[in-house]
């Protein structure tokens, strides 16, 4: 068959959606980072995880290779690649946009923002500065942390004291 | 074989491998919910990076065996982690302030390896450093927070501050392999953090209005080397039960 060209890769991969937040495509998140193909039939995709105990990351391989399968793609092997790590920085607006909608607030800040090159600084480590995270549901900014961990290792938990809901924040990373 | 490098990369492993486990014995137990849910999600990010370094070690002399064979089935003498992981949870105190020491030396090692000349452990350094930065700055605000909070937090944070002081020589103690790494452009010798790690620690509990026990202490030595508390072989009785009870048991 004719290797399909990267913009359909790309459309496909885009179909994708992330196991634990099925709203957004895995190439929203930045996990595929990449492919080669070894052969005229061979494809090689590069993920990336997301954190480095990301119990998803077999689930996304797995689900990669059914969705190329689909396109008539039989020969994929899925390959890990470290470096450069994962950021929410990579993430895309319309992702960012996509998970607003779902009720997860996406990263407030670039995760380069935090980061403090000298842990000395204590006020700065602790990112006493950030910007304040508005509500997904009223868009209020009064929100307070509940829980620095929510149901992903990717998320914190939030409640918003306007309407007082809570919701999941993206953590920048 | 290069067995130098392979016992190094076994240290990294061992010590995210090992504060995993204990981390994980509050799953379910934690005095809240979200404290149940951070201590649980810390340790899943160990887990995460021992996995890639114990791979890696595998690789690099580990004659065969996969990051699960080196994780279910050594033996306490062969495990490389610090001392201080292995230590029991106790009180929450305790435990935080266990994770407190450790995250703040974890961060400025990982920083430093991120610079190291071998590519892996440079990639590997730098994924896990992001999610330490997460770890060691819920550790600080913890410390801040229950340092200067209550009469009884002050007292119970002081007390572990005090019965974990001996344990934290090691991260800046040196041998043979250290040096080896060091020379070859690997890893800083541990020595070199020392400075920085006393910085934050002085900031961090004058912040929490805690006394830092004094520098010169006498210092705990041998987890790096293979010499372990007691302590160690319960923790693996209980981690490598299945492999042990069911050899080459899989999901």
């Amino acid at each position: 068959m004719v290797k399909a060209s990267d913009d359909q890769l790309w459309q496909w991969l885009s179909q994708v959606a992330d196991p634990e937040i099925p709203v957004i495509s895995v190439v929203d998140l930045g996990i595929v980072r990449g492919w080669q193909w070894l052969d005229h039939e061979r494809l090689e995709v590069m993920i990336t995880p997301t954190y480095s105990g990301c119990p998803a990351l077999q689930e996304i391989a797995d689900d990669i290779r059914t969705a190329l399968e689909q396109h008539g793609l039989n020969a994929v092997t899925i390959s890990t690649q470290l470096s450069p790590a994962w950021t929410t920085d990579w993430m895309s607006e319309s992702g960012k946009q996509k998970l607003r909608d779902y009720g997860i607030a996406p990263p407030a800040q670039k995760a380069s923002e935090q980061v403090v090159e000298n842990a000395i600084d204590i006020s700065a480590m602790l990112n006493l500065n950030a910007p304040a995270i508005a509500c997904p549901q009223c868009g209020s900014s009064h929100t307070r942390l509940i829980s620095q961990f929510g149901s992903t290792a990717c998320k914190a938990l939030y409640r918003c004291t306007g309407c007082l809901e809570p919701f999941d924040y993206f953590k920048p990373h | 074989m290069d067995s130098e490098k392979f016992i190094w990369l076994l240290r990294n492993g061992d010590n995210a491998l090992i504060l995993s486990q204990r981390l994980s014995e509050w799953c379910g137990k934690g005095p809240a919910l979200e404290e149940d849910m951070a201590l649980t999600n810390t340790a899943l990010d160990l887990l995460g990076q021992a996995t890639l370094w114990l791979s890696y070690a595998g690789e690099h002399g580990g004659a065969g065996r996969d990051e699960d064979q080196l994780a279910f089935l050594r033996d306490a003498p062969q495990f490389r982690n610090v001392l201080l992981v292995e230590q029991p949870n106790h009180d929450y105190a305790d435990t935080l302030m266990r994770q407190f020491y450790f995250d703040v030396w974890h961060y400025e090692w990982l920083q430093a390896l991120a610079a190291s000349n071998d590519q892996r452990v440079a990639s590997i350094a730098a994924k896990s450093v992001s999610e330490v930065r997460y770890h060691l700055r819920r550790s600080t605000d913890l410390l801040v927070r229950l340092g200067d909070g209550s009469v009884e937090s002050h007292r119970c944070m002081q007390s572990a501050a005090d019965q974990w002081w001996s344990y934290t020589g090691e991260f800046f103690s040196s041998d043979d392999i250290d040096q080896a790494m060091a020379t070859r452009g690997v890893a800083p010798l541990p020595e070199t953090l020392h400075a920085k790690w006393i910085a934050h620690l002085t900031q961090s509990f004058d912040a929490a209005t805690l006394t830092l026990p004094p520098a010169e202490a006498w210092m705990h030595r041998g987890g790096k080397q293979g010499r372990h508390s007691e302590h160690l072989g319960y923790l693996l009785a209980e981690m490598q039960f299945l492999q042990r009870a069911y050899p080459g048991a899989q999901w």
